[in-house]
């Protein structure tokens, strides 16, 4: 099995959401709705501030609870890997899988009645290509690979730099992780 | 410290601020599939316990009433379903994991389960419904052997009635991601609430003041387990983690208390609980208040639990759903 990450440097983002506007553009997401989104966390009390800014989305959790809690089985980990797909032709349109997200980011519905989702761009990683958020970034602190590879630029920054996934102790083990 | 979020492209509606994807539709599913697990398991027990001279009206004209209910509930609940005309998808496969695939299994079960039970007492309880019946082909036989099978079909219907009344309480206590349903004292709960539900009815259905007080009985002992239920619920959350905590403060002075406590607890479980007890004391006979009020109570709990657990999460950063920002990120695309 693959295991995908998605690592991105807290110290780089500057909250422009170029990757929200790629993603958009990239996946022809339907009008007011967003795959990925970007958040904006201070902390301290003025004038004694620290900023981060962290790209969002679906975490491809390796326990995907989503996955799990889908009746139809339209909810599914693509070719023996962590990514989270649905199919819509088996969707029923059911919610159970927006309710099963701790992330909530499984959160786009269709206007056809089916549950949309960030995909990381399976249909640009079968082709060698990196996800259109994390190609567009300008500041280039997006970085997409497979974390099983030692010598993949995302399993190195793993190990060198501090990294932190968004709420590990839910028991989903994300794989989208964000270096401080 | 000071610790804020400010969500600079999110605003998904349905999601945004809190998660608000099911709405009374599945409320009234929840609580009419309880109501008919609950007709399934009395009528049935009534048989078992060779007391069907004794309750005649939940023996045979209550189960009457569980396809029917179960069928409005049905026909709300898939007014819920977003992508109606997959709903066939639902039993193309068995998924091990969700409780919703099993559920969707059960239902398969119960309704022909249901048809049997009714099939062995329609003569008794509606004669004239039973003697228009057999004027098509096939309901005679039909009627003779579930007649001839009635212990069995009544024996059927408990598991299959305990397994439709509680898998919906276990459908939402398996959410790990909503901490007030995450606690697996729901399935019991739901399972009592729809079991008193069908005593209610029975109460209701009843002609004869025996019967109805033999039901009130019942009932008093079922919203005393309610009760208890509702109590370790509460307990259970409160000696839980950040998340449980503050899903309990949502119902403890939070948004939800008064419908909870005034609404559910209050209207649906205590004033019953009075008003069966002075009917049994013989202080006062009013008989239909009562069992209506257990009703509300058992779609109030379904209601006021759907609509805690989704406010119920693990995300503690304030999110708003700003249209501006989404208008924002459409002017930077064009």
């Amino acid at each position: 099995m693959t295991r995908y990450v998605m690592v991105i440097d807290t110290r780089t983002c500057i909250g422009c959401g170029d990757c929200v506007v790629a993603c958009r553009t990239e996946n022809k997401v339907p009008d007011g709705l967003n795959r990925d989104w970007v958040v904006e966390l201070t902390r301290g009390t003025y004038p004694d501030l620290h900023t981060e800014f962290r790209s969002e989305r679906c975490n491809h959790c390796s326990h995907a609870t989503c996955v799990y809690s889908c009746p139809t089985g339209a909810s599914h980990f693509w070719q023996d890997s962590n990514i989270v797909l649905v199919e819509p032709s088996k969707c029923t349109g059911c919610k159970a899988c927006i309710a099963a997200c701790p992330y909530d980011a499984r959160l786009v519905m269709h206007p056809e009645g089916y549950i949309d989702k960030c995909t990381f761009c399976h249909h640009r990683v079968e082709k060698g290509l990196d996800p259109a958020c994390v190609s567009t970034c300008p500041t280039h602190c997006m970085h997409f690979g497979a974390a099983d590879d030692p010598s993949s630029r995302v399993a190195r920054l793993l190990r060198t730099r501090k990294s932190k996934a968004l709420m590990p102790e839910t028991g989903n083990q994300p794989n989208v992780f964000y270096l401080e | 410290m000071v610790e804020e979020l400010l969500i600079t492209a999110r605003a998904n509606p349905g999601v945004d601020p809190v998660v608000h994807i099911w709405t009374w539709e599945v409320a009234v599913y929840l609580f009419l599939g309880g109501l008919t697990a609950g007709i399934l398991c009395i009528a049935a027990l009534v048989h078992l316990c060779g007391k069907e001279h004794e309750y005649p009206a939940a023996a045979t004209r209550l189960p009457l009433w569980a396809p029917v209910v179960l069928s409005v509930g049905m026909t709300t609940l898939f007014m819920d379903l977003e992508h109606k005309l997959y709903v066939y998808r639902f039993y193309t496969t068995l998924q091990p994991a969700s409780p919703m695939s099993w559920g969707s299994w059960i239902l398969v079960l119960v309704y022909p389960l249901s048809v049997l039970q009714i099939a062995s007492v329609l003569r008794r309880g509606y004669p004239a419904l039973a003697a228009a019946g057999e004027r098509l082909p096939l309901v005679t036989p039909l009627l003779d052997l579930a007649e001839k099978h009635r212990i069995s079909i009544a024996a059927a219907c408990v598991p299959v009635g305990v397994a439709l009344g509680i898998y919906t309480g276990i459908l939402l206590s398996g959410f790990s991601a909503r901490p007030f349903w995450n606690t697996s004292i729901l399935g019991p709960l739901f399972l009592v609430s729809g079991l008193s539900a069908a005593a209610a009815l029975a109460i209701l259905v009843a002609r004869e003041h025996r019967e109805r007080l033999a039901f009130a009985r019942i009932d008093l002992a079922l919203i005393a387990v309610e009760l208890l239920f509702v109590a370790l619920l509460i307990i259970g959350l409160s000696v839980g983690s950040r998340v449980q905590l503050a899903a309990l403060e949502l119902i403890l002075g939070g948004p939800f208390t008064l419908i909870f406590w005034f609404g559910f607890v209050g209207i649906g479980l205590l004033i019953p609980l009075v008003l069966e007890a002075a009917e049994l004391s013989g202080r006062v006979r009013l008989a239909v208040l009562a069992p209506v009020l257990v009703l509300v109570g058992g779609f109030l709990l379904r209601q006021v639990t759907l609509d805690v657990g989704q406010a119920s999460t693990w995300q503690d950063y304030a999110v708003s759903h700003d249209p501006y920002l989404l208008e924002r990120m459409h002017d930077v695309r064009n």
